[in-house]
C-alpha cells in the first residue's frame, strides 16, 4: 500500500508518519496515534463529535483527510484542562459522552476567543456540535459560566 | 496534473468530498489534487469596483470580514446557515459552486449579486457569469483542466437584499427551499435553490416585479381560496417585496411560482 509521509505538530509536539492516502485526521489521531478521545459520531460532518483545532479552529476531524494537515498545527481534547469539563457536570451538560469531547473543544475555543460573541450567540457556535442527551441549554449555560470566570 | 488527467479530482475543503468517506470505497483509489495550501488563493479583496473572493475563501472568511456583512450582507447571512463553524472553516465558496448541489446556500447568494467565475488553466484564463455557469443537474462549464481561481463580485448600491432557508432546523440543514433577492440599479435578481437541477434565476418574476405588476404570495392565494389566512408565512412571502419596503406592492399572477414546483416540504420558521 502506498503510505505518504505527513509531519506536523500534534498537541505541541512534532509528528512525522506515513499514513494510508485515505486515511480521515480522525483515523489517524484514533488508530495511528492513539488519542481516542476525538470520537465518531456521524461521519458527514454534521455532529461535531470529532471537533480537533486545525492551526487553531475548530474543524470537523471526519472530514479532514490527514495529508492536508502537513505543516499546520493540531490540537486534540487530550491538549485541554481537565477542569474545561467542570462547568459542563456541574450544568448537568453531560450524560452519555459521546459529544462531549467536541462540546468542550467548541467550548473551549469560544473561551479563547470572546470577540467572538460580538457577533455571534454562544448558541449558534455551539451549533455544530449535537447533544442527543441533555440538550443545549445546559451547553450554553456551562459556555456562558466558563466565560464569566474567564 | 489536471490538464494530463481529466480523472483527478481538485480537493479544497473537503466538506462535500469527504462525507461517509469510509464506506465510499471506490472514492478512495481516485486521483485528488490537493489545493488547501495554496495560500495566494486564500485571501478575499476589494477594488474600487469589486469584493474579489478566492478559490480558497472560506465561510468564516467572509463571516469574519466586517466589510463584508456591512456591504454583502447576504454572503455573511448564507455563511451563517452553512453548517456551522466546523463546516465555515473548512468549506470555501468555490467548492460550493463546483459541488453544482441545486440546494446549494452559498451560490444563491452569489448568483444574486451577479457573481462571475474565474477559471484558470494552463490554457489561459476564462470568466463565465455564475447565472450562465450550469447546463444541467451536476453538469457546469468547467473543463477538467480548470480550476475556479477566484469569484468576482461586482461593488453596487443595493436597495433590496433578502437571503430566506426553510430546512429542518437553523444551523446545520440542507436547504428544503432557499430564495435570494436583490435589488440594485441592475435591476432585480431573484435566484431559487432546491427548485430545480440547478440554482437558477426566476426571469418570469424578475420581469413582474422590474414592471410593479402586483404579485401575491402563494401562501396569501392559498389563504384567500380557502377562505382563511394562516399564520406562518411562505418563504416567498418572506422574501419578495412588498409595499411596507417600499417596493411595488406585489401579488403573484397564478402559475408563475408553480410551475417551478415550489411547496416546501415542511413549514419551518427559520
Amino acid at each position: 500500500m502506498t503510505t505518504l509521509a505527513v509531519t506536523f505538530t500534534l498537541n505541541g509536539e512534532p509528528v512525522s508518519l506515513g499514513v494510508d492516502p485515505a486515511a480521515r485526521l480522525l483515523d489517524t489521531l484514533r488508530y495511528q496515534l492513539a488519542l481516542t478521545g476525538t470520537k465518531e459520531g456521524c461521519g458527514e460532518g454534521e455532529c461535531g463529535a470529532c471537533t480537533v483545532y486545525l492551526d487553531g479552529v475548530p474543524v470537523n476531524s471526519c472530514l479532514v483527510p490527514t495529508y492536508q494537515v502537513r505543516g499546520q498545527r493540531v490540537e486534540t481534547v487530550e491538549s485541554l484542562d481537565p477542569g474545561a469539563l467542570e462547568p459542563f457536570e456541574r450544568c448537568g451538560a453531560t450524560q452519555c459522552g459521546a459529544c462531549t469531547p467536541g462540546v468542550v473543544m467548541t467550548a473551549s475555543w469560544i473561551r479563547e476567543h470572546p470577540e467572538l460573541l460580538d457577533i455571534h450567540s454562544i448558541r449558534e457556535l455551539m451549533a455544530g456540535n449535537l447533544c442527543r442527551c441533555t440538550g443545549y441549554d445546559g451547553i450554553v449555560d456551562s459556555v456562558a459560566e466558563a466565560l464569566r470566570k474567564t | 496534473m489536471l490538464a494530463s488527467d481529466g480523472a483527478a479530482i481538485p480537493i479544497a475543503g473537503g466538506t462535500d468530498l469527504l462525507v461517509h468517506w469510509p464506506v465510499r470505497v471506490d472514492a478512495h483509489d481516485r486521483t485528488y489534487v490537493d489545493l488547501s495550501q495554496l495560500d495566494a488563493l486564500k485571501p478575499l479583496s476589494w477594488t474600487a469596483d469589486e469584493l474579489v473572493l478566492g478559490g480558497l475563501t472560506t465561510y468564516w472568511d467572509v463571516i469574519r470580514d466586517a466589510r463584508a456583512a456591512r456591504e454583502f450582507s447576504l454572503l455573511g447571512n448564507a455563511a451563517r446557515q452553512v453548517g456551522a463553524i466546523q463546516i465555515q472553516a473548512r468549506g470555501t465558496w468555490a467548492g460550493n459552486i463546483v459541488n453544482a448541489s441545486p440546494a446549494a446556500d452559498g451560490v444563491p447568494v452569489l448568483m444574486a449579486y451577479d457573481a462571475v467565475v474565474v477559471l484558470e488553466s494552463r490554457r489561459g484564463r476564462e470568466e463565465v457569469p455564475l447565472d450562465r455557469f450550469y447546463a444541467g443537474y451536476k453538469e457546469m462549464k468547467r473543463r477538467p483542466d480548470q480550476l475556479v481561481v477566484a469569484i468576482r463580485i461586482p461593488r453596487r448600491h443595493y436597495s433590496y437584499q433578502v437571503f430566506e432557508k426553510v430546512g429542518a432546523r437553523r444551523a446545520q440543514a440542507i436547504a428544503k427551499v432557499g430564495l435570494a433577492v436583490t435589488h440594485s440599479g441592475a435591476g432585480w435578481r431573484v435566484v431559487a435553490a432546491s427548485v430545480a437541477p440547478t440554482i437558477r434565476r426566476c426571469p418570469a418574476i424578475e420581469r413582474l416585479l422590474e414592471s410593479g405588476t402586483p404579485i401575491a404570495s402563494p401562501e396569501a392565494v392559498a389563504g384567500h381560496r380557502s377562505g382563511r389566512r394562516s399564520h406562518r408565512r411562505h418563504p416567498f412571502e418572506r422574501a419578495l417585496p412588498h409595499a411596507r419596503d417600499g417596493a411595488p406592492a406585489v401579488s403573484r399572477p397564478a402559475g408563475v411560482l408553480g410551475k417551478a414546483g415550489v411547496t416546501p416540504t415542511r413549514r419551518v420558521a427559520t
